[in-house]
C-alpha cells in the first residue's frame, strides 16, 4: 500500500491538551502526569448550538478543532473519519433511562443526538463540509479500524481526511458493563501527497496476528493506552512524537495485526 | 470505479424471509406493514415487523450473542444459502481474505432496554447475564457476523444512521481495491425497540398509518426492522453470477441541520452526481432511482427536488418503505437487494400506499409497479447528522 503522509495531530486527554502542548510528553521528554480536563467549550460550536451538544460531542469537535488548527475556514472543509467505540454513553443512558418507564417522553434533541454519526454532523455544520463523513466502530480495535478507513479514502478518493478517535468514560451503570477509566480523544489530518507540513509518512499493511503489540514505556501513559479503547492509537501517536523511524504493531480484531511503518519527513 | 460483483445477497424484512418472498410481495403490491403490536409499546403506529425475528434463539458458543438484533442477523444468514455461499468463497480465497461490513444504527440497543428495565432498585445495577459488548455495542453485530461465517478479514461497523448499509458498500470496496481482502460480506440489521419507536415519535415524524411515501397526504415514516447482506467480488474471480454489480457510489454530508434534510437537497446532489461518477455514467443512464423516500414531509419533497437537479423528470423514482417500513440502518441494504431484484427480474415497484402523488413533487414519481427492462438503479439511503450515501447498481456485463 502506498503511503499516506500526517500532516498535522490533536491530541485531547487528561493532562495532554492539544498536540502542542502535549508533543514533548508524547516524545518522552517529560513523564505522563494526568490532570482534570479542561471545560469542553469548543469555539467552533456557536453558543446556542453548543448547549444543545453533549459532552461527547463537544469532545469529538474539540478534537478536530485541534487538530485542524491553522487552517482556514475553507480548507477545514474536509472529508472525515470519525471512530468510537462506545458512541455517546450520557445520551444512551438518558433514553435508556425514559424508555424504562411506561410512559416515556424522549427528548427530541437527545433523539437526534443519539445517532453514532451526531459529532461528525455537528463538525460537518461548524465548519460547513459536505465533504464525506463515515462513522466506524470496531470494539478495542477502533482506532486501528479507523485509521485504515481514513488511509482507504486517501489512496483511493484523492481527498485529505480528518481523521478522529475518540470515546469517553460512560455513566454507571453502563460503565461497569464497559469499563472504560479516561477520556481520551486523538486526530489525524492526512494527506495523499508530501507538503511542507507533512510531519511523516505512514504505510499501513495488515499482517497475521503473531507479533506483539507496541506499548509504551511510560507507565502513565501506557495505563491511559489500556484504559480507553481510543486510546489503542497512542502507540502511534507516541512513535510520531519521538520523530524516528519505527513499526507500530497494533492488533486488529484477533486475527491480524495492523503493522504501521512510521517515516519522519523532517 | 472498477466494478463489484454482488455474488450472493438475501434479506429479512417485513415482506418475508428471503428474496423469493419479498419479490412475491414486491409484485403483488402486498405491504409488511402491520399496526404496531411491539412489546407494549402505546404508540399508535405501523411497522415493519419481522414476525419471525425471535424464533431462533442463539445458543452454542455464541449464546452471549443472543438477542433480536443478532437473531435477525443469524436468520438472514441462513436464508438463501447465503451462509453455504460464503463458506464456499472462504475456501477459495481464506478466511482472512474475506472482509465485513455492517451498518446498524442501534445495533441491539433492546437487550440494554430490557436490562434497564430490571435494575436493581437499591444499586441501579444491570442484572447479571447482561452482554453489552456481545448485543448492544455497535459491533456487535459485525463480529456476530464474523464469528458465524468464520471469516477473519478487515471488518467495521458503519454507523450514520439511515445511511449506514449503503455506506458498506463504499467501505467494502475501498478494502478490496486496496487489496487488503480479496471478498467482503456487507450488510445491514437493524431491529425494533423503544429508543427508536419513542425517539421518532418524540420528533412527530411517525405516521399512525401505514407511510404514503411522496404522497400529497403523507404524514411520517412507518418504523421497520430489517437484515440484508450480500457478498461481493472482483468480477474475474467471483465463480457465480447474480448478474448484478455495484457500478459506483457517492458520499456526501448536508452541514445543514441534525435531523432536517438541506431543503434544496444540496447534500443528496452532491451524493447523486457523485456516485454517477464513480461509475462513469451520465443521468440518462439510470432506468429507476430507489429513493430514500421515508414519507415525511421534507424528506421526499427535499429528495424529489434533488432528483429533479440531477435527473430532470423523466427518470421512474420511487420509495419501498411503504412495503418494508423505514429500516434505519438497514434500509441501504434491504434496499439495495431490492434494487438487484428489480435488475434481474425487469420491474420497477411504485410508491405503495400512495393514492395520490403531492402536486408539488415534479420527479417522475411511480404509483403502480412497471414490468420493464431495468439495467441501472440508483439508490438513495439518507441519514440523521446530515449523513448522505448513493449506490448505482447495474446489470453485470
Amino acid at each position: 500500500m502506498n503511503p499516506v503522509y500526517v500532516d498535522k495531530i490533536g491530541i485531547l486527554a487528561p493532562g495532554l491538551t492539544g498536540w502542542e502542548q502535549a508533543r514533548a510528553t508524547l516524545a518522552g521528554h517529560r513523564t505522563y502526569q494526568s490532570a482534570p480536563l479542561p471545560p469542553l467549550k469548543p469555539a467552533a460550536l456557536a453558543p446556542d448550538v453548543r448547549r444543545r451538544t453533549s459532552d461527547h460531542i463537544r469532545f469529538a469537535v474539540e478534537v478536530a478543532t485541534d487538530t485542524s488548527r491553522g487552517l482556514s475556514d475553507v480548507t477545514r472543509r474536509l472529508a472525515t473519519v470519525f471512530a468510537s467505540c462506545d458512541a455517546d454513553g450520557q445520551i444512551t443512558h438518558d433514553i435508556l433511562t425514559e424508555v424504562a418507564k411506561d410512559t416515556p417522553q424522549v427528548s427530541p434533541t437527545r433523539f437526534h443526538n443519539s445517532v453514532n454519526n451526531a459529532a461528525a454532523g455537528y463538525w460537518c455544520m461548524a465548519v460547513g463540509s459536505q465533504q464525506p463523513s463515515t462513522s466506524v466502530a470496531a470494539w478495542d480495535d477502533v482506532a486501528a479500524a479507523g485509521l485504515l478507513e481514513a488511509v482507504a479514502q486517501v489512496l483511493l478518493e484523492h481527498t485529505r481526511v480528518l481523521l478522529v478517535i475518540h470515546d469517553l468514560p460512560m455513566p454507571e451503570p453502563l460503565n461497569s458493563a464497559r469499563p472504560v477509566h479516561a477520556a481520551f480523544g486523538a486526530g489525524m489530518l492526512l494527506s495523499r501527497a508530501r507538503s511542507a507540513e507533512s510531519i511523516c509518512a505512514l504505510a499501513l499493511e495488515l499482517a497475521p496476528s503473531g507479533e506483539s503489540e507496541s506499548t509504551l514505556t511510560d507507565s502513565g501513559l501506557e495505563t491511559l493506552r489500556r484504559d480507553n479503547p481510543a486510546a489503542r492509537s497512542l502507540a502511534l501517536i507516541c512513535a510520531i512524537a519521538r520523530n524516528q523511524a519505527t513499526t507500530v504493531v497494533m492488533p486488529f480484531l484477533g486475527h491480524q495485526v495492523l503493522r504501521i511503518g512510521v517515516q519522519p519527513c523532517a | 470505479m472498477s466494478p463489484l460483483i454482488l455474488t450472493h445477497f438475501t434479506s429479512v424484512n417485513a415482506l418475508g424471509i428471503g428474496v423469493a418472498a419479498i419479490l412475491d410481495a414486491l409484485r403483488d403490491g402486498r405491504s409488511g406493514l402491520t399496526p404496531c403490536t411491539f412489546e407494549n409499546v402505546a404508540l399508535k403506529t405501523w411497522c415493519g415487523t419481522v414476525r419471525e425475528a425471535d424464533s431462533h434463539p442463539i445458543g452454542g458458543s455464541l449464546a452471549d450473542y443472543d438477542g433480536r438484533n443478532n437473531r435477525l442477523a443469524a436468520q438472514a444468514m441462513a436464508t438463501d444459502g447465503f451462509d453455504e455461499q460464503v463458506a464456499r468463497a472462504r475456501s477459495r480465497y481464506g478466511a482472512a481474505r474475506i472482509g465485513v461490513f455492517i451498518g446498524t444504527s442501534t445495533s441491539g440497543i433492546l437487550e440494554t432496554e430490557h436490562a434497564y428495565q430490571a435494575r436493581d432498585p437499591v444499586t441501579g445495577r444491570l442484572p447479571t447475564g447482561f452482554h453489552l459488548r456481545e448485543t448492544h455495542n455497535l459491533f456487535a453485530t459485525t463480529d456476530f457476523v464474523r464469528r458465524s461465517l468464520g471469516l477473519a478479514g478487515p471488518a467495521a461497523t458503519v454507523s450514520t444512521a439511515c445511511s449506514s448499509s449503503a455506506k458498506v458498500f463504499a467501505s467494502a470496496w475501498r478494502m478490496i481495491e486496496l487489496g487488503l481482502c480479496d471478498a467482503a460480506v456487507v450488510g445491514g440489521v437493524d431491529s425494533l425497540c423503544r429508543n427508536t419507536l419513542y425517539g421518532f415519535a418524540s420528533l412527530e415524524l411517525v405516521a399512525p398509518e401505514p407511510c404514503r411515501p411522496c404522497a400529497a397526504d403523507r404524514n411520517g415514516i412507518s418504523i421497520g426492522e430489517a437484515a440484508g447482506f450480500a457478498l461481493l467480488e472482483r468480477p474475474a474471480q467471483a465463480d457465480a453470477h447474480s448478474g448484478v454489480a455495484l457500478l459506483g457510489f457517492g458520499e456526501s454530508s448536508d452541514a445543514y441541520h441534525m435531523s432536517s434534510p438541506h431543503p434544496e437537497g444540496d447534500g443528496a446532489v452532491l451524493a447523486m452526481q457523485r456516485a454517477l461518477a464513480s461509475a462513469s455514467l451520465a443521468p440518462d443512464a439510470i432506468d429507476y432511482i430507489n429513493m430514500h423516500g421515508t414519507a415525511s414531509l421534507v424528506n421526499d419533497a427535499m429528495e424529489d427536488r434533488a432528483i429533479t437537479r440531477v435527473f430532470g423528470t423523466d427518470t421512474p423514482a420511487s420509495s419501498t418503505k411503504g412495503w418494508t417500513g423505514h429500516t434505519l440502518g438497514a434500509a441501504g441494504i434491504t434496499e439495495a437487494v431490492i434494487s438487484a431484484l428489480c435488475i434481474q427480474h425487469g420491474f420497477m415497484p411504485g410508491n405503495l400506499n400512495t393514492r395520490t402523488l403531492d402536486p408539488s413533487l415534479t420527479g417522475n414519481l411511480l404509483l403502480a409497479n412497471r414490468e420493464q427492462r431495468v439495467q441501472r438503479v440508483l439508490s438513495n439511503s439518507f441519514g440523521f447528522g446530515g449523513s448522505n450515501a448513493s449506490l448505482v447498481l447495474g446489470a453485470a456485463t
